[in-house]
């Protein structure tokens, strides 16, 4: 392989217990069930999907914020999982997160500036000038101003405050980025301005960027790889040109066919899923769209399929894919 | 005459030292059955002008000026006693979160015979009756079930059903929907959409639909109104406003996004920020953040002019078409 590996998880997994109730036995949400992937340096690795389908809780994973109840994820070649304490909060240092609602992530009773040095003053023993010079070198790669260091979070907009998310994020030279929704609370001009910024940073300093979003638009525009997530389980992976001109997986393409377009040409014939995302407390057997999907037959409601290589690097989990009955149907529609 | 026509609608926010201008000089009309969109980013005032078309504005503000008229009724001057024939009956509204929207600690049906009842005389039996009947509309499985659960017994798309079917009840002749699916998954944001026009068209209801997404507009809107800083900058039918967008906000609004750019490459960005109330540039509220701008629109703001695809407030625009007009002779561009 040409690229340098970054982050590689493997059959990753994160089981919750709930408790039903005084009698009834515990029940298990399967949040995420068993996701693998691999992230180059440089790259951004998309991960698309319905409110529920585990991509968060995906992202929180990767960042070790909760700690996987089964699977593999090397870093760098290193078994995360297997650190001890000491080492994993080393490694943890180069996979830093953004998160969604730059309104609840700030600390509203610290300055920029002192928001911006935490990460150095826990983890690094810099002088107080040293990290001061870091935070002022970081804010002018995002755009801020050097006056703003002595502000507090409310004095910002939406944007700006995302700038200094994504510039806390940095502060510690991480390798992964992992972006949860970042842009999903702003105004389109804004947004734009925020994607710039995250590419051009990428660029700057060879990130990896693990994007985590539900509108298909910003993703088809800033990914390279794309991962489906539904009921918490990969559907659909491969490449972004691939899986947005040719999704395979009907949930893929219903996705897609839903996205707000702009020009009629590029709309798409509506696919309409039945029904909604199922309780993932009760999910149902075999392949959990089944319900949902239009190709589903009495296999596709026992049998749960697994992710199979189509071509160019393509994976898709449905059985109808494999059996080559998706024309058919959406023919006869 | 149109159903609804507002003119020079002005919003204030009472402060100490001044008054803060939430909408300057608002002006349109909506005819029946007629469904537009007013879109903006945040601080543009769209909610704003959402609310005091129905008298829902919150105490420091107030309207300054300008007339509001439904069905030739003029609406501002109406006491609170007479806008309850008019909110709720004549002109209903849905609001983006339907988890707030919906009182927890009652079942559906509860909150449906109530906004039945506090409206017309009729008997229990009828009114759940003519509730069961909504919630069939706005395509809900199993309705008369759904009539005794609670709100958190629903997701959020079917809550959003819950909520349109509400607004239905009493047979509304305009209905209001502020960011309708902005809560909402791409799935059932679709869904949705859909239900509202069809809804919409089949019962000849008007809609004002109140969004920022102009994928959203370009599937339910006959005509689109555009508004930045508390202004309306371009109107015109929908389609011609999103091919051909006239004013720069709205170009630069559709150029930033992410379909306009090449995947990968940069997007086209705005520059700066929505003007906060208390800090409204002179002139042509848009002119710091435009690439056209001149000492002129930093002096006084635009008048509208008709640019042969949609009404525009831009000096720059202006300028274009009286070039034309001078090249082409006598060829009107009105």
């Amino acid at each position: 392989m040409s690229q340098e590996l970054v982050l590689n998880a493997h059959n990753l997994k994160q089981h919750y217990e709930v408790k039903q109730g005084f009698l009834k036995p515990d029940a298990t949400v399967k949040a995420v069930d068993g996701v693998s992937f691999t992230l180059e340096k440089g790259k951004t690795l998309a991960v698309v999907g319905e409110s529920g389908c585990g991509k968060s809780t995906l992202g929180r994973m990767l960042t070790m914020i909760e700690t996987p109840t089964d699977g593999q994820l090397n870093f760098l070649g290193e078994d995360l999982l297997a650190l001890s304490k000491e080492q994993q909060k080393e490694l943890r240092q180069k996979i830093q997160i953004i998160f969604q609602n730059p309104y609840g992530s700030l600390n509203p009773r610290k300055k920029i500036g002192s928001i911006l040095e935490e990460p150095l003053v826990i983890n690094t023993n810099l002088s107080k000038s040293e990290r001061k010079a870091k935070a002022m070198e970081m804010m002018s790669k995002v755009g801020l101003k050097p006056e703003h260091y002595d502000r507090y979070p409310h004095m910002f907009s939406g944007g700006q405050r995302q700038r200094i998310a994504i510039a806390r994020g940095l502060m510690l030279d991480p390798e992964v980025i992992v972006a949860d929704e970042p842009v999903s609370a702003l105004d389109v001009s804004v947004q734009a301005q925020v994607l710039n910024l995250m590419m051009d940073l990428q660029q700057e300093f060879g990130l990896s960027y693990v994007f985590i979003s539900h509108d298909l638009s910003v993703v088809e525009h800033i990914a390279d790889e794309v991962m489906v997530m539904y009921l918490g389980k990969v559907v659909e992976h491969g490449t972004c040109e691939e899986v947005f001109t040719n999704p395979k997986h009907p949930y893929t393409q219903a996705l897609l066919s839903s996205t707000p377009q702009l020009s009629s040409d590029k709309r798409r014939q509506r696919i309409k899923l039945k029904g909604e995302l199922p309780s993932p407390l009760n999910p149902p057997s075999g392949c959990a769209f089944h319900g949902r999907c239009q190709y589903a037959n009495d296999r596709c409601r026992t049998e749960g399929p697994v992710l199979r290589t189509t071509d160019e690097a393509h994976l898709i989990a449905c059985h109808a894919v494999e059996e080559n009955r998706l024309t058919e149907v959406s023919g006869a529609a | 005459m149109s159903l609804l026509s507002v003119n020079g609608l002005s919003v204030k926010f009472r402060q100490r030292h001044q008054d803060l201008v939430a909408l300057h000089d608002v002006s349109f009309s909506l005819d029946r059955g007629e469904r537009i969109a007013i879109v903006g980013e945040s601080g543009a005032g769209k909610s704003v002008l959402g609310y005091a078309l129905v008298n829902l504005l919150m105490k420091p503000g107030f309207i300054d000026a300008g007339s509001v008229q439904f069905d030739g009724r003029e609406l501002t001057k109406l006491s609170p006693k007479q806008w309850q024939g008019i909110r709720g009956k004549k002109i209903a509204m849905i609001f983006q979160d339907p988890m707030v929207t919906l009182n927890p600690v009652l079942t559906i049906g509860a909150q449906m015979i109530e906004a039945i009842r506090s409206h017309t005389r009729i008997a229990y039996k009828d009114a759940r009756k003519l509730a069961i009947e909504k919630l069939a509309h706005v395509r809900i499985s199993a309705p008369s079930q759904r009539f005794d659960q609670y709100p958190h017994e629903l997701s959020g798309g079917m809550r959003q059903r819950v909520i349109i079917a509400i607004a239905l009840l009493l047979n509304p002749e305009i209905i209001i929907a502020d960011e309708p699916t902005t809560a909402l998954d791409v799935t059932i944001q679709a869904e949705i959409l859909q239900l509202l026009k069809q809804i919409c068209a089949d019962n000849g209801v008007a809609l004002i639909l109140i969004t920022h997404d102009f994928g959203v507009v370009s599937r339910i809107a006959e005509r689109t109104f555009v508004m930045y800083a508390g202004r309306i900058v371009e109107q015109g039918p929908t389609l011609e406003i999103i091919n051909d967008p006239q004013h720069p906000y709205t170009q630069g609004l559709l150029n930033a996004l992410p379909q306009m750019a090449l995947p990968g490459q940069r997007l086209n960005q705005i520059k700066g920020n929505m003007p906060p109330l208390n800090d409204q540039p002179s002139g042509c509220a848009f002119h710091p953040r435009c690439p056209y701008a001149e000492e002129r629109c930093r002096q006084n703001p635009p008048g509208f002019v008709y640019s042969g695809v949609s009404t525009v407030a831009c000096y720059v625009v202006e300028d274009m078409l009286s070039e034309f007009s001078q090249h082409d002779g006598d060829d009107s561009y009105e």
